[in-house]
């Protein structure tokens, strides 16, 4: 069953923030399970409202409406609950968000506790360090886990964020543009670790970055004006482009 | 030549303030010199009398310090639950919206009404509800001064309050959702602990407000010259002692009137600015 449906599938997905706009027009793509997907596009072309479409993050705003459909497992997510949804699927946001009032450890943790579940501490202890050993960020705090969050470098920060997305074992973990924020050493362990990370988690990554598209992603989507125009395997789209679109894109005519 | 002449101009008149502030603070420690001189800084704090007996004059503070910190206490008690969902009702749960707009500029409105007006209102409308519900036979009293007061720091509280609220970043909000938080999680988790200590910071400054109101307190609080003994029962505060007695004191009488209005202004200038250090703290962080 789980090699034939796809982990994740937008199915004529549409999203508009007014009645006249639309920033997402009929979007239809099926996302490889243990993949990471790029998707790419000039500014405003409407990559991170798709991403943010796959975990209900519209829900939020009353004026911006989901139409079409977004499989999870084959299971509809615009008719699930929100809660459901985004403790399924993840989300890592382009500047690092760590909760200020709270500690390592306990951003670790900050999906349970916001949800209200609680574990014994020997669970938290395991859960913690796994979630900080699988972001590689373990032994550089490991001492320091009660400190807060905010003292962390930028880089670490976000990859304390990656940590508390994976404490909830999600199925897929969407990513808006995550190294954006930061400096190239941080941005190269990032990328290392989500081509470490693919084994156990889906990535879907919104990059403004074609290099890091090339890097780290078998799958690219590339997105203009709200449209899919084209998806394919990454370095087929690199070498030869199906689409006007992308290739004036990926040559630098078309910013 | 010009801009040095702008400059002194400038700071001739930015010297009118301390100037002004020092000039006020001379003028209390002088003129109350005469009551600390005569019963004793302490005594004078600690003692409860207050009788203008020709030849036997007794002042003490305690009374009147007792009232302003009782009706302050109850005030911040009563305004508590109220000016926190305002805040969060217009800084959060229908944040952006008509209704929230409408219901911040009502409230900006409230908090510029004339104490007087409240007072009026309170002498009028809310003493006799007190009386018919049998709270005191009297009408007047502690209790109906500090509903009052509450009444009147709500608006000031929950507007500062909701610009805290409003200030607590959208990505740490969104990311607490991506985590499967539902809204009253992401309030009480998130919004509220990084939002608190200028919540906080925005009841201290309201407690500055109510120790030092006057008109609204003299008109309400019964004006009797004793520590009040229960919520319900009359008194004074130092600020109604003050505007009730000041225009027929003389004297060692007038004496101890400045020096309340001295003790009154430390205690609020301490409190407003351990307001306002927070303040600045909570927008650092």
């Amino acid at each position: 069953m789980e090699s034939i449906i796809p982990i994740l599938e937008f199915k004529k997905t549409c999203v508009s923030y007014t009645k006249q706009t639309m920033a997402v027009k009929y979007v239809s793509a099926a996302i490889e399970r243990n993949t990471i997907t790029a998707i790419m596009g000039p500014s405003g072309c409407g990559k991170s409202t798709l991403l943010r479409a796959a975990n209900l993050m519209h829900n939020l705003y009353p004026n911006i409406t989901v139409t079409g459909e977004i499989l999870l497992n084959g299971e509809n997510i615009l008719s699930m609950e929100p809660i459901e949804v985004r403790r399924k699927i993840g989300m890592v946001f382009q500047r690092p968000t760590p909760f200020p009032t709270m500690s390592i450890y306990d951003n670790v943790l900050s999906g349970f506790t916001l949800n209200g579940i609680r574990l014994p501490k020997e669970e938290k202890d395991i859960t913690v360090e796994r979630c900080l050993k699988s972001v590689s960020l373990w032994d550089e705090v490991k001492d320091v886990l009660n400190k807060k969050g905010t003292f962390l470098s930028g880089g670490q920060q976000q990859r304390l964020c990656i940590a508390r997305a994976l404490a909830m074992k999600p199925n897929v973990l969407l990513m808006d543009e995550p190294t954006s924020a930061l400096d190239p050493v941080a941005t190269k362990h990032i990328e290392e670790l989500l081509l470490e990370l693919q084994k156990e988690v889906t990535i879907l990554i919104v990059t403004h970055n074609m290099g890091q598209a090339m890097r780290i992603s078998s799958r690219s989507m590339f997105m203009y004006l709200g449209e899919l125009a084209e998806y394919g395997d990454t370095a087929t789209m690199f070498s030869s482009p199906s689409d006007e679109r992308t290739k004036s894109y990926l040559t630098g005519k078309m910013g | 030549m010009n801009d040095k002449l702008y400059k002194i101009l400038l700071f001739a008149s930015a010297l009118i303030i301390p100037l002004v502030c020092g000039g006020v603070i001379y003028a209390l420690f002088t003129d109350a010199y005469e009551a600390f001189q005569h019963f004793g800084f302490l005594k004078f704090l600690t003692s409860s009398d207050w009788s203008y007996t020709q030849g036997d004059e007794q002042y003490g503070a305690l009374p009147f310090i007792s009232g302003t910190l009782m009706t302050t206490l109850l005030a911040i008690i009563f305004c508590i639950p109220f000016s926190l969902s305002v805040a969060f009702f217009t800084g959060e749960y229908f944040r952006g919206t008509k209704i929230a707009t409408v219901l911040g500029t009502v409230t900006d409105l409230l908090a510029g009404i004339p104490s007087i007006i409240y007072g009026l209102w309170g002498f009028y409308t809310l003493r006799p509800i007190i009386m018919s519900l049998n709270i005191s036979p009297q009408g007047s009293g502690v209790l109906t001064a500090s509903v009052m007061l509450a009444i009147m720091i709500i608006p000031y509280v929950s507007s500062l309050s909701s610009e805290f609220i409003k200030m607590v970043p959208k990505d740490l909000k969104e990311g607490a959702y991506s985590l499967g938080a539902t809204r009253a999680e992401v309030v009480r988790k998130i919004i509220f602990p990084v939002a608190g200590s200028g919540i906080f910071s925005s009841y201290v400054l309201a407690i500055g407000r109510a120790l030092g109101e006057t008109m609204t307190v003299t008109m309400l609080i019964g004006n009797t010259n004793n520590i009040p003994d229960s919520i319900t029962s009359t008194g004074n505060s130092m600020a109604s002692i003050i505007a009730n007695q000041f225009g027929e004191a003389s004297d060692l009488r007038l004496s101890s009137l400045i020096a309340i209005g001295l003790i009154l202004f430390l205690i609020t200038a301490i409190i407003n600015m351990i307001g306002k250090m927070m303040i600045k703290r909570a927008r650092i962080s």
